[in-house]
C-alpha cells in the first residue's frame, strides 16, 4: 500500500492525539482532513477537556476478513449523548463517520467501514457537553483466511 | 441518478427500527488505476433520516465508510404506515432521496 510514506507524521499525530482527545473531530465544523491538521485542531480546542471512560459498548469484530467491510456497532448508554464518532487509528482519514444524535433516537447505531490495516477503533461519544471514548482493537486479515 | 437506497423500517415496541443500504461507490482517493492515475474520492458527505419531517439522524461520513454503505439505528415513536426519509448528499453534490414505509 502508498501509506507507508506517512508513517512517521501519522504516528506523531496520534500520539498528539490521544494526548489531547479526539473531541475536536466532533466540533461542528468537520473537515475529513488529513491527522496532522486534526491532530492540530484537537490540540488548539481542547487541550484543556477532561476525558472519563464512558458506557460505551463497542461492538466490533475481533478478526476482520475483509478491511473493506467491517461491520461496526456503537451503543452508548450515556444519557443525553449529542453525538457519536467513528475513528480508525491507521486508517489515512483517522475520522470515519460522525453521527448527530437527536434526543429520541437511540444513541446505537451500526454500520460499515473500510480499514487498510489492523488498528484500534475508537467510538467517540459526545454527551450533555462531555466527551466520552471507547476502543477496541480490530485486527484485520487481508488474505481472508481468518488468521 | 444514482441508484435507490433499500429501506428498511420496523415497529420495535415502542421504536421504530430503520436499515438502510444505499448505493454508492465510496471510492476512498486512496486507490489507482491500471495506469497508476489516482481514482479520485467520491463518498457520500451527508447523511439525513427523517420521520414526519422530524430529523431522526443526521450524519457526516468520510470516504472510510464501506461501499454501498449499511446504517441501521432506532427512534422512539413511528407508527405503520409512517414514512421514513433517507436522504444523501456525496461529494460530487449528487443527492438522492428515499422513503420507505413504516411496517
Amino acid at each position: 500500500m502508498v501509506w507507508n510514506s506517512v508513517e512517521t507524521t501519522r504516528r506523531e499525530a496520534l500520539a498528539l492525539a490521544s494526548i489531547f482527545g479526539f473531541a475536536a473531530l466532533l466540533a461542528p465544523k468537520i473537515s475529513f482532513a488529513d491527522e496532522q491538521t486534526v491532530a492540530a485542531e484537537i490540540k488548539k480546542l481542547y487541550a484543556d477537556k477532561k476525558f472519563d471512560g464512558g458506557k460505551i459498548k463497542l461492538d466490533v469484530p475481533e478478526i476482520a476478513e475483509n478491511g473493506a467491510v467491517v461491520p461496526i456497532g456503537i451503543t452508548s448508554n450515556i444519557p443525553k449523548t449529542e453525538s457519536i464518532a467513528i475513528l480508525v487509528e491507521k486508517n489515512p482519514n483517522m475520522l470515519a463517520a460522525v453521527f448527530d444524535v437527536p434526543a429520541g433516537t437511540d444513541p446505537s447505531l451500526s454500520t460499515r467501514i473500510k480499514m487498510g490495516q489492523s488498528s484500534n477503533v475508537y467510538a467517540l461519544v459526545k454527551a450533555d457537553g462531555k466527551y466520552f471514548v471507547a476502543s477496541k482493537e480490530i485486527k484485520v486479515t487481508l488474505g481472508g483466511c481468518g488468521g | 441518478m444514482p441508484d435507490p437506497s433499500r429501506i428498511r423500517a420496523n415497529v420495535v415496541g415502542d421504536s421504530t427500527e430503520v436499515k438502510v443500504l444505499m448505493n454508492h461507490e465510496m471510492e476512498t482517493g486512496q486507490r489507482k488505476d491500471a495506469q497508476g492515475k489516482v481514482i479520485p474520492a467520491w463518498f457520500i458527505q451527508d447523511v439525513t433520516a427523517t420521520w414526519n419531517g422530524k430529523t431522526v439522524l443526521s450524519a457526516q461520513w468520510g470516504p472510510a465508510v464501506a461501499k454501498n454503505p449499511f446504517l441501521s439505528f432506532k427512534f422512539k415513536g413511528g407508527a405503520k404506515g409512517d414514512k421514513v426519509v433517507i436522504t444523501w448528499v456525496d461529494n460530487r453534490g449528487e443527492k438522492r432521496t428515499d422513503e420507505a414505509t413504516i411496517a
